[in-house]
């Protein structure tokens, strides 16, 4: 009896104390849905839209990468093309990474240093006629070199903490040299990469399927046998689709309500993860338009705003939750709550706040303001942003209304600079504040901000930044910076971070959220349960 | 009737071509780059050198006239050139989606005239009667209810039906499967849709065959038929119905030809990758060349439609016949 | 398509207005129901600031998404906003744009029609086929084409609809003109030297006043339709404007399962409108022109 009750303990223990992460399982195909139309073309250097990466990126290798074990860390990259990340010599200036051998493209032919430098030149120096969207990104690069079949070196102007961080954005797909030689503009129609996944097809329009590669260079890996992407631009059709089990998720992030219906539906059938998002609205006044030419107009907009209830009330109807400055709120630079309370638009006591709005715009001569905001055709959350914002601007006795346009004429209205006041969007992919907080650099530094102002003490304060090393002194430099945009000049206001709601089948494992949609989607790592 | 048969077949060119200007400046006239909206967008950072590449590359940035005149040429020869979004050629953007829609077409007219004719005569006959009174009220509620309002109420009531019944909520299959690799995921696909927007053609079909019957069956021949003692049954086949026929079958091609119409919200809500929502992203993304030859598409349609049932009008009516 | 002749110096021997509305409401009780709707629809639309209860664009987020209740009698939309003072206002926007295109595509409509039918030849033809290439284009798809030039917003979508209307009313109206042209004591007038402008206005214009009322009515339920059509492609009215298309868009479709209110209510307004309005327009065919009856 004593032996047979050990025995039982025994055997108890050991189930306790047995490992909680499971054995992955091959095979299967994941069919998942991507929210967008098809995006123009298939080439990673030249698009920006995650409709393109989501449908991509299980096709190719980078250089290094945010470790999908971690990826909601904003430093622990990994090597994915490389065999170790490199230290930087030469005082910060030089960076060498080893490159793996025995890889192979999907064509058979063999990937070496000189493919990667052929990308990578590529991305940081496009020749004629060729567009890369992130060249900006890297205006530190002075040269890439490739002495050899296994090195490649880069070498900095100047040394920079955001290197690094702008090095694993996971558009930089490595491609072959020989078919760039053969035509430069091969890959924005076809797709030829070493990644996880072979192409498989392709239905216009409507979807991409890939099958697994034998031959990739992370052994077992990948567990699926491949995968099938619809495009499936409206919510209601993917929240049905899951819950009809068509398909078992999407890479982007759902609203909540989506989120609560599908938990009401299936239950533990789904699982949810759920992450800050690094992307946010930013509300841009005009400043070549009177009278947002004046700061204090300018700051009784902001101040007109109640940033803590209203994110609190949108988070349970918009993919939006986080109040935060211009720094990702889960970033060491980021500023802290006190930090934040302090500037206009963070106050807390928005009686109080609304109050001084409404005497800056009477010491301004701008009562009674009424002007349209430009806003984006897209719901989530966009609009709902707007029509929030909208009421809380006549609270103030401001009178908005909104101009909503599809994303062409959004643009264009912008950067011709019709319009009055605009809610942008600023969506990053790799957490990297220093190179993200640079769009709110005047115009002609950064093309893609559009408040057209001028500010030479901002850029003043931004270049030491940049080119600091110390993380205590930059994060000084960043508070500076931060109280610049949005207290001293009051230039640009983000109004609510995003906030990535994922429901996925809960037989999908392996994969974990970040907080952007388009990190760690090569597919590699999930498995399915089932 | 050949004087008036060739007199119709040359009147659908000046159509055609005042259509395509048409088309033409509309879309030049909205505001907005289609480079703009390629490269930017997500607000990240934005290369200014890309901007020019791409217009060069599409050639937007040559003299109207000059692009006004190619497009005239491509059409002639069917060639419309390349989709300005994604630089593969528009008839490959539009044959990858034709399928689905031209499906749908098909089988909403299908449902429609199966439909509409047998009602619209029922309640003819029966005319004032209660069935008379449901038949119209059905009618007019096709008439009268949003038909992207149908489709969401339907797709939601076959997934909570086939949830209370079978425990696992059922949805038709996203993506296109064509009829011949699996018809039952292709017809399951496909029925929804065409019901949603086959409803409200059944419905004008319904109406026009009611009246044209009432119509009919108030002629003096028919009462002469009916004193002469024909069985009312033969009376129906033999000789209303024929000569209803010919309203109905007019409307019934008019309306097809305005089914694209239909087809650009109803495809919206289905998720279908059909050429109603390829339209709504050509404009949206302001790809002229892509838009011009949707639209050139419709117009064709819609004047070859009318086409043949001007010409089929002039075969059945003897009075054109023999004019 | 036959007409009746309006002789303008024949003695009116009919009875008087309020005796031949009386009869139409008992001969067509129908046609009665759905007027009855279209005039509670506009009183709504017009006195919508009396009528409604709570601002339809102040948001309340104290109150997303909740159930009809007593302060509320509709619910509440994901905003917090009431739907029931949404709803009344929706009737404005509705009528606003529904009479608006009907009545202005149809006016230019008839304008063109007589015109083109009476001048004839040459310009005829030319008109005819602008009006041709104008028909060709469908309805959504000519609105979706001026909405993305002229941009979103009520004023634009309401020429969005005029436009597409205008000629589908100058065909009707020129085919029952033309008849006209032809009538004898026309042609006498003309010879007689008469004016153009009082041959129209006094012969041709009442004569196809019946058709054209039966049109414009149609084209009030379409433009409607059109309306919401639009906004649910996201290119109609703009938030936070209450408009019963917009509301079907934004709320319908994602709170279908937990809050249906937000997407029934604004579908039934939009139902009982077109309803009431075909229901009249038909009453209304019967009693100008039995001919057409039930067309």
């Amino acid at each position: 009896m004593r032996v047979f009750l050990l025995t039982i303990s025994l055997l108890l223990n050991l189930a306790a104390v047995a490992p909680a992460a499971e054995e992955p399982k091959r095979g299967g195909i994941l069919t998942y849905l991507i929210p967008a139309d098809g995006g123009p073309t298939l080439d990673g250097h030249k698009e920006t839209t995650y409709a393109v990466l989501h449908a991509t990126a299980p096709f190719y290798s980078t250089l290094i990468r945010i470790n999908p074990e971690n990826p909601k860390s904003a430093t622990d990259f990994i090597c994915d093309l490389c065999t170790e990340m490199p230290v930087p010599t030469d005082n910060g200036l030089t960076y060498t990474f080893k490159i793996r051998t025995g890889v192979k493209f999907h064509d058979g032919t063999p990937l070496d240093a000189h493919d990667v430098a052929v990308s990578w030149r590529r991305v940081v120096f496009p020749p004629e006629g060729v567009s890369s969207a992130r060249r900006t990104n890297f205006v530190m690069v002075d040269k890439i070199e490739d002495p050899d079949d296994t090195t490649v070196i880069f070498r900095l102007k100047f040394p920079t903490l955001s290197f690094v961080p702008a090095m694993a954005n996971p558009w930089s797909y490595i491609y072959s040299r020989h078919m760039l030689e053969k035509d430069p503009h091969y890959y924005e129609r076809n797709v030829m990469g070493s990644g996880p996944f072979k192409f498989a097809s392709m239905e216009v329009g409507q979807s991409v399927t890939g099958v697994r590669n034998p031959d990739y260079y992370f052994p077992g890996q990948p567990y699926l046998d491949g995968f099938h992407a619809i495009f499936a631009p409206k919510q209601q059709t993917r929240v049905d689709a899951i819950r009809a089990d068509r398909a078992s998720n999407e890479f982007r992030g759902e609203s909540p309500q989506a989120r609560d219906q599908l938990l009401k539906e299936l239950g533990d059938k789904i699982t949810v993860q759920e992450s800050d998002w690094n992307c946010g609205n930013v509300l841009t006044p005009n400043h070549t338009r009177k009278p947002f030419n004046d700061v204090r107009v300018r700051k009784a907009l902001f101040m007109a705003i109640d940033q803590w209830n209203g994110a609190r009330a949108l988070s349970k109807i918009a993919v939006v939750k986080t109040v935060g400055g211009i720094v990702f709120p889960g970033s060491p630079l980021a500023a802290t709550h006190d930090e934040l309370i302090a500037m206009p638009g963070f106050d807390p006591d928005i009686e109080k706040s609304r109050a001084e709005a409404r005497r800056l715009l009477k010491e301004a001569g701008a009562e009674g303001l009424s002007f349209e905001m430009l806003n984006r055709n897209v719901d989530q959350p966009y609009v709902i942003v707007g029509t929030w914002l909208v009421d809380e601007f006549r609270k103030i006795g401001v009178t908005v209304t909104q101009k909503i346009v599809p994303t062409g004429p959004w643009l264009e209205a912008m950067r011709a600079g019709d319009f009055a006041v605009a809610l942008e969007a600023n969506c990053q992919d790799v957490v990297n504040p220093i190179a993200d907080t640079g769009r709110y650099l005047p115009h002609k530094l950064y093309s893609e901000n559009f408040a057209f102002h001028d500010d030479p003490k901002q850029v003043e304060i931004y270049d030491r930044m940049v080119r600091e090393t110390d993380p205590t002194k930059v994060r000084v430099l960043m508070r500076e910076y931060e109280k610049q945009v949005l207290e001293v000049g009051a230039h640009q206001l983000p109004v609510t971070w995003w906030y990535r709601i994922l429901p996925m089948r809960s037989y999908v494992k392996g994969w974990k959220i970040s907080s952007s949609h388009y990190l760690n989607q090569n597919l590699a790592n999930i498995w399915l349960d089932k | 009737m050949y004087q008036y048969i060739l007199k119709r077949v040359l009147l659908t060119i000046p159509t055609l071509i005042g259509a395509a200007a048409l088309v033409f400046l509309l879309m030049r006239l909205i505001p907005g780059d289609i480079c703009l909206v390629r490269l930017g967008g997500g607000g990240s950072s934005f290369d200014p050198k890309a901007l020019a590449n791409c217009h060069a590359e599409i050639g937007i940035d040559r003299p109207f006239i000059v692009q006004f005149l190619e497009f005239i040429w491509g059409a002639m020869r069917l060639d419309f050139g390349t989709s300005m979004w994604s630089g593969k050629p528009v008839i490959t953007e539009i044959a990858a989606r034709l399928p689905v829609s031209l499906e749908i077409a098909v089988l909403a007219t299908v449902v429609a005239v199966s439909i509409a004719i047998p009602l619209g005569t029922i309640s003819a006959l029966k005319q004032n009667s209660w069935l008379d009174v449901l038949v119209r009220v059905f009618a007019i509620g096709g008439i009268a209810t949003p038909s992207f309002w149908i489709g969401i109420v339907s797709i939601l009531l076959v997934l909570d039906i086939s949830g209370w019944i079978t425990g696992t909520p059922w949805m038709p299959p996203i993506d296109y499967v064509p009829f011949w690799k699996d018809p039952l995921a292709n017809l399951s696909m496909v029925v929804l849709p065409a019901v949603t927007v086959g409803y409200r053609y059944a419905a004008v079909s319904m109406r026009m065959t009611r009246s044209a019957m009432l119509e009919v069956m108030k002629e003096d021949y028919i009462r002469t038929a009916r004193a002469k003692g024909l069985i009312n049954k033969l009376i129906i086949n033999r000789h209303a119905l024929k000569n209803a026929l010919l309203p109905i079958v007019t409307l019934i091609g008019i309306e097809f030809a305005f089914l694209i119409g239909g087809l650009v919200v109803t495809e919206q809500v289905f998720n279908l990758n059909g050429v109603g929502r390829l339209f709504v992203q050509a404009v949206q993304n302001q790809d002229y060349t892509l838009t011009q030859a949707l639209v050139m598409l419709t117009v064709a349609v819609f004047v070859f439609t009318n086409l043949a049932v001007d010409l089929l009008y002039a075969w059945l009516d003897p009075r054109i016949r023999f004019n | 398509m036959s007409v009746t002749v309006f002789d303008p110096n024949a003695i009116d021997l009919r009875p008087p207005v309020w005796s031949r509305v009386l009869r139409f409401c008992t001969r067509q009780p129908l046609g009665t129901f759905g007027l009855v709707l279209v005039l509670i629809i506009a009183v709504t639309g017009m006195f919508a600031e009396v009528l409604a209860p709570y601002n339809p664009t102040a948001n309340d987020f104290g109150a997303m998404t909740e159930a009809p209740s007593a302060g509320h009698w509709l619910g509440t939309d994901q905003f917090g906003r009431d739907l029931l003072s949404r709803i009344i206002f929706g009737a404005r926007t509705a009528l606003i744009v529904g009479l608006s295109s009907a009545f202005v595509g149809g006016s230019l409509g008839l304008v063109l029609g007589v015109g083109s039918a009476y001048v004839g030849g040459m310009v005829d033809m030319i008109m005819q086929r602008v009006f041709d290439v104008v028909m060709a284009f469908p309805l959504i798809i000519m609105a979706l084409a001026i909405v993305s030039i002229f941009g979103t917003g009520v004023q634009n979508v309401i020429i969005a609809i005029t436009i597409p209307l205008i000629p589908r009313c100058a065909r009707v109206v020129r085919s029952a003109a033309l008849v006209i042209r032809e009538v004898p004591y026309v042609d006498a007038a003309r010879a007689c030297g008469f004016s153009a402008s009082r041959i129209i206005l006094r012969h041709m214009v009442p004569n196809v006043m019946a058709p054209f009322l039966i049109m414009v009515t149609a084209f009030v339920g379409q433009a409607i339709l059109a309306e919401a059509s639009l906004s649910y492609l996201g290119l109609g009215v703009q938030e936070p404007v209450p408009a019963w298309g917009l509301m079907l868009q934004g709320g319908a479709e994602e709170y279908a399962s937990t809050a249906p209110w937000i997407a029934i209510f604004p579908g039934v307004a939009i139902m009982l409108s077109v309803l009431g309005i075909n229901l009249f327009g038909d009453a209304l065919r019967d009693t100008l022109d039995p001919k057409l009856r039930d067309r």
